[in-house]
């Protein structure tokens, strides 16, 4: 068997994360991408955690783990002091859950990106506040149960749309990306890596206990997600030129992907008409600004 | 102005990465740097955040890549820091900053008083309090040493317009030989992917506590430090930077305790009331933190008062000056009667009469009869 993906591994097996966890692969996958010259700057999420406690660590490369809301600066001041001691290389990356991204970080994301500060900033994505334990964020998609959004009270309002954000600053590169297509999401990391300015990427990361889903389908739910339209796999380039790289012959119905969530389970057969329909207008738009960018 | 001589002492410390957000009264601090960066005065990067919050972060990030940062801020700025303070110290990160203390808010106020930056004094940071805009200059490079050898950050603070915005004569020392004072920043330890650390992670309680042992040890050294730094700077420049400043204290039956400009305004005041044969004399406390309490307690041997002047108050408690200055005397001299006045909040202004009047006030009782006496005030 051919393999699609570099051997070598910048993640050691000690990690803290749980059975089946997305933000893993999403680290194991990119680090592949990035190699060994990377700092990262991770604030507090589930990384924090998963990366184990001092005196340890498992990854190869350097770590900061800065303040919860200052992913992108952190990463900008380290940018800026790599460069001042004669480092111009080192890619240094922003590594952020959704709610340190779309929540309390998104002021000096916005900050960096407006200034086009040369960093990477990833998001993993799962969902909701996991680290705390299954609190609701701005990333938690309509429809979910969480522990701060109970069933009678489900979340009511859409998904924060990041990328939009985003793209109206302007940066060279946005991306999204999913655990469940590894060889795209190296692909991005790698590209993303060799622009210079701000990068944004944006990846689909399960989380079991927090989905209330079995661990063995966090792979199968990241290529569900891709198929369903829920979470697309695209770039956008200066906030203009779209470009979907994951083409879909025939786009799945969503109930198949709600249904092996218990997050979902409380929802109602016109509730779910609702979610469809709220995806197929978003699906209806992207697809508008990935044709008017050719 | 004082603002200039804060980025001039930057620029002459070379600092190598500024992160600033704009704030009355700091503004003219971060308009020089960026126009010195801009035609290579300095080389440094400037980096224009959108927040204080932001300001510290990114010079968090640039200090652990082994390069020598400074900021500036003033009251609301500096509060909206306030986590980062903690995460700098904590982190072991000598940025330099220069605070214009400025009155918080509400109602807004953009005078002085010390409240912004004395409710930073348990986060960990060395804390300088000047009296004009040489010694606003000199200690910033002074500051830079000193931090950089302990690695704890210092702020270098101003007190609003009679400081920042007030135009003084200031010798600017030769960047050589400033050079030769200050040699450049080069941490045992920094981020880079040649030598992998994680910094900062999660730390049980079988580490933290050792950490924060640690942070206090070299806090006990800067006295010391700032001492020596202060003589050796006195040799090359002929200025001596130390934790304190006395004015006719030998002999004084009454000293008065200041910080910042104010003290200035006592030294004016202690001269003329010297004239009339009142033995009175001014200690102006330089370092809040860590606070100078030898220093202090031998000033004070041979005094028969004190009275301490703050320009704040911890609410529910007394001005914080005074709360130091009772606790450097507890175990050492109980008898000696010590009074806590509370002046110029908000930018009143404190003149010679006001010591005037204090000085009246506490020659006239033999011990204060009240915890806190306000000046000017309508009780």
């Amino acid at each position: 068997m051919r393999l699609s993906l570099p051997e070598e591994e910048l993640m050691g097996s000690g990690h803290r994360a749980c059975q089946g966890c997305g933000a893993t692969l999403a680290m194991r996958y990119a680090l592949k991408a990035l190699g060994q010259k990377t700092v990262l700057c991770i604030p507090a999420c589930c990384w924090s955690v998963i990366d184990g406690p001092f005196p340890y660590s498992s990854l190869d490369v350097p770590i900061y783990h800065c303040a919860f809301e200052t992913a992108a600066v952190s990463a900008s001041g380290v940018k800026a002091g790599l460069e001042m001691v004669g480092d111009p290389e080192t890619t240094v990356v922003a590594w952020a859950g959704d709610g340190g991204t779309f929540d309390i970080g998104i002021q000096a994301l916005s900050g960096v990106a407006e200034r086009n500060d040369d960093i990477l900033y990833i998001c993993y994505d799962n969902e909701a506040y996991m680290n705390t334990g299954i609190q609701r964020s701005s990333a938690t998609p309509y429809g979910s149960w969480t522990t701060t959004t109970p069933v009678k009270h489900f979340k009511n309002r859409p998904k924060k749309d990041m990328e939009a954000i985003m793209a109206a600053h302007r940066i060279p590169y946005i991306a999204t990306a999913s655990v469940g297509y590894p060889e795209d999401l190296f692909k991005k990391v790698k590209k993303a890596k060799d622009i210079k300015g701000t990068r944004f990427l944006h990846i689909y990361a399960p989380c079991p206990p927090g989905w209330r889903c079995r661990s063995e389908d966090t792979v199968k739910l990241s290529r569900m997600v891709v198929q369903n339209a829920i979470f697309p796999l695209y770039e956008i380039e200066w906030g203009e030129k779209y470009t979907l790289n994951i083409k879909i012959k025939e786009k799945k119905p969503i109930n198949d992907y709600l249904r092996i969530q218990g997050r979902f389970r409380h929802l109602k057969r016109e509730e779910v008409a609702y979610i469809q329909e709220e995806v197929d207008k978003k699906w209806e738009r992207l697809l508008a600004n990935v044709n008017g960018s050719q | 102005m004082g603002n200039h001589a804060l980025s001039y002492g930057a620029m002459l410390g070379r600092a190598q990465v500024i992160a600033a957000y704009p704030i009355t009264p700091q503004t003219q601090v971060v308009e020089l740097l960026s126009e010195m960066c801009a035609d290579k005065t300095l080389d440094a990067k400037f980096i224009k955040v959108e927040s204080e919050h932001s300001a510290m972060a990114a010079c968090l990030g640039a200090s652990l890549a082994g390069a020598r940062t400074f900021t500036a801020t003033s009251a609301q700025g500096l509060a909206l820091m306030h986590e980062l303070l903690h995460w700098a110290s904590g982190g072991r990160l000598p940025v330099v900053m220069g605070n214009i203390n400025r009155a918080m808010a509400p109602g807004w106020s953009i005078w002085s008083d010390q409240n912004d930056s004395l409710s930073q004094r348990d986060t960990g940071w060395i804390q300088f309090y000047c009296s004009n805009n040489q010694e606003v200059l000199d200690t910033v490079i002074q500051a830079f040493k000193v931090s950089e050898k302990l690695l704890i950050p210092s702020m270098v603070i101003l007190d609003a317009f009679t400081l920042s915005h007030t135009y003084e004569v200031v010798d600017v020392p030769e960047q050589a030989k400033v050079d030769k004072f200050l040699p450049p920043f080069k941490p045992e330890i920094t981020i880079t992917p040649d030598d992998p650390h994680a910094f900062g992670g999660l730390t049980g309680p079988e580490h933290y506590f050792e950490l924060r042992y640690k942070l206090q040890k070299d806090m006990e050294k800067a006295p010391a430090l700032i001492e020596e730094t202060g003589k050796e700077y006195e040799k090359m420049f002929g200025r001596y930077l130390g934790q304190v400043e006395e004015h006719c204290c030998d002999d004084a039956e009454l000293i008065l305790v200041t910080s910042g400009t104010m003290g200035s305004t006592a030294r004016v005041a202690v001269d003329m009331l010297r004239e009339e044969g009142i033995k009175v004399g001014n200690l102006r406390i330089k370092v809040f933190r860590p606070f100078p309490f030898e220093k202090v307690r031998n000033i004070f041997k041979n005094t028969k008062k004190v009275a301490v002047i703050d320009r704040n108050i911890s609410y529910g408690h007394h001005g914080m000056f005074f709360q130091e200055v009772k606790s450097a005397m507890y175990g050492f001299d109980h008898d000696l009667p010590i009074f806590g006045f509370i002046a110029g909040l908000g930018g009143r202004d404190i003149t010679p009469s006001t010591f005037r009047e204090i000085v009246e006030f506490s020659l006239e009782k033999n011990k204060p009869e009240e915890e806190i006496i306000w000046i000017g005030v309508n009780r």
